[in-house]
């Protein structure tokens, strides 16, 4: 049995919070870098231009990349021998929260009721996911969601008999229907199978995967391949103005499903791509 | 083509020289204002009240920044996505609004409002939030303040970047690459 106080979860929430507000992913640097040399146009290679020196001044005067700071989403890996002291996890994560965003001076983004609209003041709550599993592991892949792309995200129930072409059409349909808003270069995470919440679930947990770093099953791995070929022929380009950088990478993550079922969740994510991983 | 700079307050026969696809240096005020914002000053016009500031040659910025850190001028100030506006632009245009700021598609009523007005439809990058207010001098809250990120402020600029993206003559930057 491992005991763990509440108060080391709740500095390690907050700290995150305003690190990956304020750093840039160095993959997703990278990849600006590497399309900058490919892209060619004269706007295109502005654009990544003006991108990396955002990620410079942010980093400089501790401003955030984005005015967009998100809405937290948080997927927390739990070994069943863990014990907590000085009260609840759950009430720790979201005073992390609580404290990131106004010590970081980050933007407070979220509303109490979707229908009346009042906003909480302090970015909470944030969205979090359980995961129990064996030993004494604490993780927190934690994230901080934007909503211009969040808002360009779809599902589908597909047939069975659609398959992977049925796949391929969604998300390219997706993509070119999401066109400038999600702020391209997007990552795109997808989720297949399962149930629609278990399909949604996963496209987003495909986005805290490192950047391009490809599924472990064969299959998929091509999959994806084939998917940041096909959209990045769209030629939407750096902030859908035209080029050949419409997408840095394509995540899926997949989960068995029904007989009857081949569900499909497509989640856009900007390239304010914002995660990082607390380990305990 | 080099980045062109402009200073405002812009006219119409400065926007009707502006091409789809030029790169901009914007200096000169700009105001901020977005879905909330624009609809308090809707119902301004409605009521036949005054406006808070005088929209003729101005440019509406969409965007609702972070909070400033003590001692700074502004916190990131990107572009919020421009169509949730559209519906609300019309009469702004009508009262001399002669250029606006944003991300993503216009309505094909926002385009024509355009042409007819002879206004510009810039594009700033979305998720350059820190690069943009590093051109922001000075912000002065002008009204609403109770909508925290959502209240207007007129931002001084220097070299603000921008994209002309929907020019006076119905060229629109989205629609060239999609067609090519
Ligand atoms: S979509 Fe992403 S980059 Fe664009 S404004 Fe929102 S958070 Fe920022």
């Amino acid at each position: 049995m491992r005991t763990i106080n509440v108060n080391d979860v709740k500095a390690a929430v907050s700290h995150a919070c305003i690190e990956m507000n304020y750093e840039i992913d160095p993959k997703v640097l990278a990849a600006f870098k590497r399309q900058r040399s490919l892209e060619n146009s004269k706007l295109s290679v502005n654009i990544l231009s003006d991108l990396i020196e955002n990620a410079a001044i942010a980093e400089t005067y501790k401003a955030p990349l984005c005015q967009d700071t998100g809405m937290i989403v948080a997927f927390v890996r739990l070994g069943q021998d863990v014990h907590f002291e000085g009260g609840s996890i759950e009430n720790a994560i979201q005073e992390g929260i609580r404290i990131g965003y106004a010590s970081g001076y980050l933007r407070k983004s979220v509303v109490e009721d979707p229908l009346i609209r009042l906003n909480t003041g302090d970015n909470t709550p944030g969205v979090i996911y359980y995961e129990m599993t064996e030993g004494e592991c604490f993780e927190i892949e934690i994230a901080a969601k934007g909503f211009g792309s969040e808002n360009m995200s779809k599902s589908m129930m597909l047939k069975p008999s659609d398959g992977e072409e049925g796949v391929v059409a969604f998300v390219l349909e997706t993509v070119t229907k999401a066109g400038p808003n999600p702020c391209p270069p997007i990552i795109v995470g997808i989720g297949i199978g399962g149930t629609l919440d278990k399909a949604a679930q996963i496209s987003k947990k495909a986005l805290f995967r490192n950047l391009g770093e490809p599924h472990t099953a064969k299959h998929i791995a091509d999959l994806e391949q084939l998917l940041l070929k096909r959209i990045n022929e769209l030629g939407i380009g750096p902030q859908g103005l035209g080029g050949l950088t419409t997408a840095l990478a394509v995540h899926i993550e997949v989960f068995p499903t029904h007989i009857a079922g081949l569900p499909v969740v497509v989640n856009i994510n900007c390239h304010a791509s914002r995660h990082q991983k607390i380990v305990l | 083509m080099d980045k062109i700079k402009i200073n405002t307050p812009l006219t119409e026969s400065i926007c009707r020289k502006l091409e789809a696809g030029t790169e901009v240096l914007i200096t000169g005020t700009i105001y901020t204002a977005r879905d909330a914002a624009h609809m308090r000053l809707l119902n301004l016009i409605q009521t036949g009240e005054s406006l808070p500031f005088d929209l003729e040659g101005q440019i509406i910025y969409y965007a609702g920044p972070s909070p400033a850190r003590p001692g700074e001028v502004i916190g990131a100030c990107g572009p919020t996505t421009s169509y949730r506006m559209d519906d609300l632009t019309e009469p702004l245009l009508r009262l001399g609004l002669k250029g606006m700021i944003g991300k993503g598609q216009r309505s094909p009523n926002v385009i024509k409002q355009i042409q007819t007005h002879g206004a510009i439809y810039f594009t700033a990058i979305g998720g350059a939030g820190a690069l943009i207010a590093s051109r922001i001098i000075k912000s002065t809250p002008v009204a609403f303040s109770e909508l925290g990120a959502e209240a207007i402020l007129k931002l001084e600029v220097v070299d603000f970047p921008a994209i002309v993206t929907i020019d006076t003559h119905g060229q629109n930057l989205y629609d060239h690459h999609t067609k090519n």
